[in-house]
């Protein structure tokens, strides 16, 4: 799915342009429902207007207080900071361990992630593309796992990962991610390999090629698209993740993930009132998102409407 | 042609089919098992049939819970998709018409890059930002503002009749950008001759907001209830981080999953914990189920 942005450079504000005659729709009651145009659509834009000032501010007040001291904070809490206090951050990092847990997400996000593209990718295409005893059993198996809510499952779950020897590990952790986003991944990506023609495929097993190699080599590449999407999808959702590393990594603190982590930093911050340290652990995990984001927004906005459009 | 596809299909399947099923089928379907018992954990779990459940009935925090669940159900659909529909029609035919093509506003492509951003961040962090934007004195960023005009500091996770709605505006303000994509792709694909038609014969803009998109846009607003829907049964990263206490105070913002959590992961009441679940799954299911049969309508072609 694409979202089809008009040029908006190209459009001047609505409210100087109206010229007489030249919309199509001038009728006899041009002149009041130009005014009335008018009124709403300024109206209109002064609505987005404050809805972007509320998303912005409280993202720039934070890196804005991330460079204070708490009295600052306290005393000022609409000003710049007096001094950058790079310290603030060092202390994050460090002291608070947000290094660590930033870390630890990239590591079970990235694994996690991977592991689910290959294994969805691989169950995906067998049952989108080959006929054989159980296919729909297999397939409406994973697609089942949309309709339950993961707290339905919590309490085995959790048990499930400790007889395997696995609580508190991040190989735990990923394999559990890597399971819980097969549902949709397979769904999604099922589709899409169904729509990819048959042509080549018989082309390539003419010439020789055995399943497997057909699949990473020919498939695949041609799957990209929907790939990119999952993948996105994928990494975002693994990466707000905050219940199963909760339950999954309770124990283990050097283990923690960034959300888990950056929870704790605020509680701890009450009782030892660094409020500094927490505005710049929240800096810390936000501006990554904000350059990702600005670099792939285009990609990241269809990735995750992918799901909703299908 | 087909040589040797059986091992092919097996050697794909077998690694993915494994770890779903250990992971995510037994889990689903030994919560249905534990919550007929009293399993703490220690010993083992003893069958105590529909006791969990009759237990459930007389537990007031259950009830707040499942109250808060319906307060959410129907302010959170209801506010975000008012609110988006509003700013995508704005964003997509709010401008004027050029080559016969309805555009947006001024700046419609900004907007809509600023908006949908809070979707990619993680809810633990939003809630640790908007505790850091709720504080009840002059270090937070509504109320320091409110203090310095002279007026007393809202309370707003403090207050039980107020926790929640401050609750609901932090899922709504993450929630509202990515309903307005959604809903500014479903109107890109709604041809512009049937707005210029609609504005020669004299609609006004409300007028063409109501019955044209609308109507047009039917599906996409069934699949956003429901997405929506989904969203308001779960809120547990939201809850357990912003509000006092993880689902406080008093158990004025509580919803299941916290309570699920609480009894499975504090109190060890596994058996109980996983009655709440199964509980939590036929809401769930109830609601998917009713949403598509209440919102079942012709869709219309063009």
């Amino acid at each position: 799915m694409k979202t089809t942005l008009p040029p908006s450079a190209a459009v001047p504000p609505p409210a100087a342009l109206p010229t007489p005659g030249k919309k199509p729709s001038s009728g006899s009651h041009a002149r009041g429902r130009r005014s009335e145009v008018r009124f709403l659509s300024s109206l209109g834009h002064i609505a987005l207007a404050v809805w972007a000032v509320i998303v912005i501010v409280p993202i720039l007040w934070t890196f804005l207080a991330a460079f204070k001291n708490t009295g600052e904070i306290f005393s000022s809490p609409w000003t710049l900071p007096a001094e950058l206090r790079w310290e603030n951050f060092s202390r994050a990092w460090t002291k608070a361990r947000v290094g660590r847990y930033f870390m630890n997400s990239v590591v079970v996000v990235g694994c996690g992630t991977f592991a689910t593209m290959l294994l969805g990718s691989m169950a995906a295409y067998v049952l989108a593309r080959y006929r054989f005893w159980g296919n729909r059993a297999v397939y409406y198996l994973f697609v089942s796992g949309l309709a339950f809510p993961v707290f339905l499952a919590l309490v085995p779950l959790f048990f499930v990962v400790k007889n395997l020897g696995l609580l508190d590990t991040h190989t735990g952790v990923i394999l559990v991610y890597t399971a819980y986003s097969l549902p949709f991944t397979v769904f999604f990506l099922a589709a899409f390999f169904r729509t990819l023609p048959n042509s080549v495929a018989e082309a390539g097993m003419i010439d020789g090629c055995s399943h497997v190699r057909l699949f990473f080599q020919v498939m695949l590449p041609m799957a990209k698209p929907g790939l990119i999407s999952v993948a996105i999808f994928n990494v975002i959702g693994q990466w707000a993740q905050y219940q199963l590393p909760l339950v999954l990594l309770s124990n283990a603190k050097d283990k923690w993930v960034l959300t888990q982590g950056i929870a704790d930093i605020s509680v701890n911050a009450g009782y030892e009132a660094d409020w500094s340290g927490l505005f710049a652990a929240l800096t810390i995990a936000i501006l990554p998102m904000i350059i990702v984001y600005a670099i792939f927004q285009r990609q990241i906005q269809s990735g995750l409407t992918s799901g909703a459009v299908k | 042609m087909r040589h040797g596809k059986y091992p092919f299909v097996i050697g794909f399947l077998f690694a993915p089919v494994t770890l779903y099923v250990v992971f995510v089928i037994a889990p689903y379907a030994q919560a249905f098992q534990v919550s007929m018992t009293n399993w703490r954990g220690l010993s083992a779990p003893q069958w105590v049939g529909f006791d969990n459940y009759r237990r459930l009935l007389d537990d007031g925090n259950f009830w707040k819970a499942v109250q808060h669940h319906g307060v959410l159900l129907l302010a959170l659909p209801l506010i975000t998709i008012a609110i988006a529909l509003f700013f995508s029609f704005q964003l997509n035919v709010g401008g004027r018409t050029v080559n016969g093509q309805r555009q947006g506003v001024w700046g419609s492509k900004f907007y809509r890059v600023v908006f949908f951003f809070p979707q990619v961040l993680a809810v633990a962090i939003i809630a640790v930002l908007f505790q850091m934007v709720y504080r009840p004195n002059e270090s937070g960023l509504i109320n320091g503002v409110l203090m310095k005009l002279g007026f007393d500091p809202v309370l707003f996770l403090v207050r039980p009749n107020l926790a929640l709605w401050s609750i609901i505006a932090v899922l709504v303000w993450q929630a509202v950008g990515f309903y307005v994509v959604l809903f500014s792709a479903g109107m890109a694909s709604i041809p512009g001759e049937i707005y210029e038609a609609a504005e020669m014969d004299g609609a006004s803009r409300v007028t063409l907001f109501f019955r044209v998109t609308l109507p047009l846009l039917w599906n996409t607003l069934q699949v956003a209830w429901v997405y929506l829907g989904i969203a308001a049964f779960d809120a547990f990263a939201i809850v357990a981080v912003l509000s006092v206490d993880s689902g406080g105070p008093d158990g004025a913002t509580t919803v299941l999953a916290n309570e699920i959590y609480r009894n499975a992961f504090v109190y060890s009441k596994y058996g109980y914990a996983s009655a709440m679940g199964v509980a939590l799954f036929f809401f769930t299911l109830t609601f998917a189920a009713l949403t598509l049969r209440l919102t079942k309508r012709e869709s219309v072609e063009y």
